[in-house]
């Protein structure tokens, strides 16, 4: 049965997709269904980690039960769980958060909110590089849809340039995918680690160039400096529940490098080893520190959680490269709580609410493209339950967010930082003798502009322009919000079972033969 | 026979990327297009040239040598409907923008910023 489990966070959300389009427009039943679904996609993502935990191996999906050699694998180690849950949560979130007004801005909303999960679960789960190309298709077609969501002339003029950005990385992408292809013969990333020690010369050099143009198109996802200008203002322009479900799609190419670094330039790659290292770790720390730069100069909610979402992907790749458990385990960490961070942020600051706080009363022209849907912008959900005493509320999800995201104790934000900072005192094997030590000052000053950079916003949103504050919260709003930083909150407290989980996922990671015999069997795996 | 599709990914590739970098949306929608005709002829290459090789099997097998590379065919046909179907996507954004901004410059804002 736990084999099934493996593609389930794959099919739900394309059925429920489905279900969402062919279902017609009867309102309560869409939210019913698209939570429902939400809900029950944690469930399964929750069960592939435990399960994956619990049993010593990956779990090892072949599409069609065709042989491994030549079968399509989708792989659920303790990483791509891990990525599951995180995706899983945002969905949930981004579900009851954009009931009501949100979500009527246009329509289909639910709809590509799921093939986005779809597409991202895929993503992590997939254990082949073509079909990592293809899910990364679907979730950026979906994410291309959800940008658009409620239409207007920022939110095409962003789109346009993210579309365009996103087409030339997918060109990058295959270039490198058939490189690696035309060198290797194979697109199963396992069998790629096992040929990879025995290239000849001149085949290596061509793998390489094929494994950097891939990077580069991993990268541009991950909107590292130089190739993540689009980040920013993509973001901002997008609708809030869109933005914080957005947050995730950084990790994805972060996701992929790592994933990819492991399995394919561990210690025993041969003279590949160690391939690219010190490029992601320069590429890292300069995205981090242009990241700062960006939040220190950021003015409104929108573009300081987009250069966040930057520091939060520079801060993982530089640390990333380091081949030490406990720094790996740090990463992880921070990487699960700066993408809900992030997602809280956005959600925040769009019921903040700033320049484009009115579209709800003047909403861009849309209906006459939608003839038959006579209730995009009803009344109704404005019977809605609203929560008094709004600043207050807001306020305390602003400090929340702060704390998180600059990684100011008490909150796990602080935990996964100190994670990461004390083993990289200890100068572990990394890209340069110094790397550790020096990694470990930057992300400590990270910490102090992030801080800056938060409560300057701060203090601008809450006391120096307090008029501008948007008047009302509806109640599924502010517990869609308020449930993602309490359950962080707790996460302060109940850190043990997490993050016994995260030592076993980075121990995991640096022995890629485990996911090998995993995918080929335990004579494969050396 | 492999000088020929090197030239011409060559080409195509070249004319796309500056077609990429000019400042009208529609240069831009077409150089995406030549670049990813440019890829697609890459993929294929990738499976090695062969003149009249069947990727097919039909029939007891011969010689290996007898046969295309099948994989780089569909991973090329699956690229095709993916590119085309995302620059279909980028050709109603680009509709949008002209419509919103009443200009076909990429990073035409319009008359105020919206």
């Amino acid at each position: 049965m736990i084999q099934h489990l493996v593609i389930l966070p794959i099919l739900l959300p394309l059925a429920t997709a489905i279900l969402l389009l062919a279902g017609g427009r009867n309102r309560p039943a869409q939210a019913a269904v698209s939570i429902a679904a939400s809900l029950g996609l944690l469930v399964a993502a929750v069960a592939l980690a435990v399960a994956v935990n619990t049993g010593e191996m990956s779990a090892i999906y072949r599409l069609g039960n065709w042989p491994t050699s030549v079968a399509i694998v989708l792989v659920a180690d303790r990483l791509a769980a891990l990525m599951v849950v995180l995706a899983s949560v945002l969905g949930l979130v981004n579900a009851v958060f954009s009931l009501g007004r949100w979500s009527r801005l246009g329509p289909y909303y639910a709809v590509f909110s799921q093939l986005l999960l779809m597409g991202l679960n895929g993503a992590f789960l997939t254990g082949d590089l073509f079909n990592l190309f293809v899910f990364f298709e679907i979730l950026l077609a979906a994410s291309y849809a959800l940008l658009l969501h409620g239409s207007g002339r920022r939110r095409v003029g962003a789109g346009l340039h993210y579309i365009v950005i996103n087409l030339i990385a997918s060109l990058f992408f295959l270039i490198g995918v058939s490189l690696i292809f035309g060198v290797t013969g194979t697109l199963n990333m396992a069998v790629l680690s096992q040929r990879i020690p025995g290239l000849a010369e001149e085949s290596r050099a061509i793998f390489h160039a094929g494994a950097a143009i891939l990077g580069v198109a991993f990268l541009v996802k991950a909107a590292a400096w130089p190739l993540g200008f689009w980040l920013p203002r993509t973001y901002d322009a997008a609708s809030a529940p869109a933005a914080a479900l957005f947050a995730i799609m950084t990790k994805v190419g972060v996701y992929a490098l790592l994933r990819l670094g492991m399995l394919c330039f561990g210690p025993d790659a041969g003279p590949s080893a160690g391939f690219g290292g010190a490029w992601v770790f320069a590429t890292g720390v300069l995205t981090l520190g242009v990241g700062l730069v960006g939040m220190l100069a950021a003015r409104d909610v929108g573009r300081l959680a987009g250069y966040s979402v930057i520091v939060s992907a520079g801060t993982l790749l530089a640390a990333l490269v380091f081949r030490e458990p406990a720094v790996i385990t740090g990463a992880l960490l921070y990487m699960a709580v700066s993408t809900l961070g992030a997602a809280a942020f956005y959600l925040l600051g769009g019921l903040v609410g700033g320049d484009g706080a009115d579209e709800f009363e003047d909403p861009p022209l849309l209906e006459a493209y939608d003839p038959d849907d006579e209730g995009l912008y009803t009344e109704e959900d404005e019977r809605a339950v609203v929560i008094p005493a709004p600043v207050g509320l807001l306020s305390a999800g602003f400090l929340i967010c702060t704390l998180l995201i600059a990684g100011i104790p008490p909150l796990p934000g602080f935990l996964a930082k100190v994670g990461m900072i004390a083993p990289l005192l200890n100068q572990p094997p990394g890209p340069f003798p110094a790397a550790g030590p020096v990694l470990a000052t930057i992300l400590i000053a990270s910490s102090l502009f992030s801080l800056v950079a938060l409560a300057r916003a701060g203090i601008q949103i809450w006391w120096a322009e307090p008029d501008r504050i948007a008047p009302t919260i509806r109640l599924h709003e502010g517990a869609s919000v308020g449930a993602l930083l309490f359950a962080l909150l707790v996460l302060t407290f109940a850190i043990g079972a997490p993050l016994d989980y995260l030592q076993n996922t980075a121990h995991e990671l640096l022995e890629p033969g485990r996911y090998v015999a995993a995918v080929l069997g335990p004579e494969a795996g050396r | 026979m492999e000088i020929v599709l090197a030239l011409a990914i060559g080409v195509l590739s070249g004319a796309g990327i500056w077609l990429v970098l000019r400042p009208r949306t529609f240069q831009v929608l077409i150089g995406l297009t030549l670049l990813s005709y440019a890829v697609n002829l890459f993929i294929f290459s990738t499976g090695g040239v062969r003149i009249g090789a069947e990727p097919v099997l039909r029939g007891p097998a011969g010689s290996l040598a007898d046969y295309a590379d099948p994989l780089p065919q569909a991973l090329v046909l699956t690229a095709i409907v993916i590119s085309f179907a995302t620059t279909a996507l980028l050709l109603v954004v680009v509709l949008a923008a002209r419509g919103l901004t009443g200009a076909d410059h990429v990073d035409s804002r319009g008359d105020e910023e919206g």
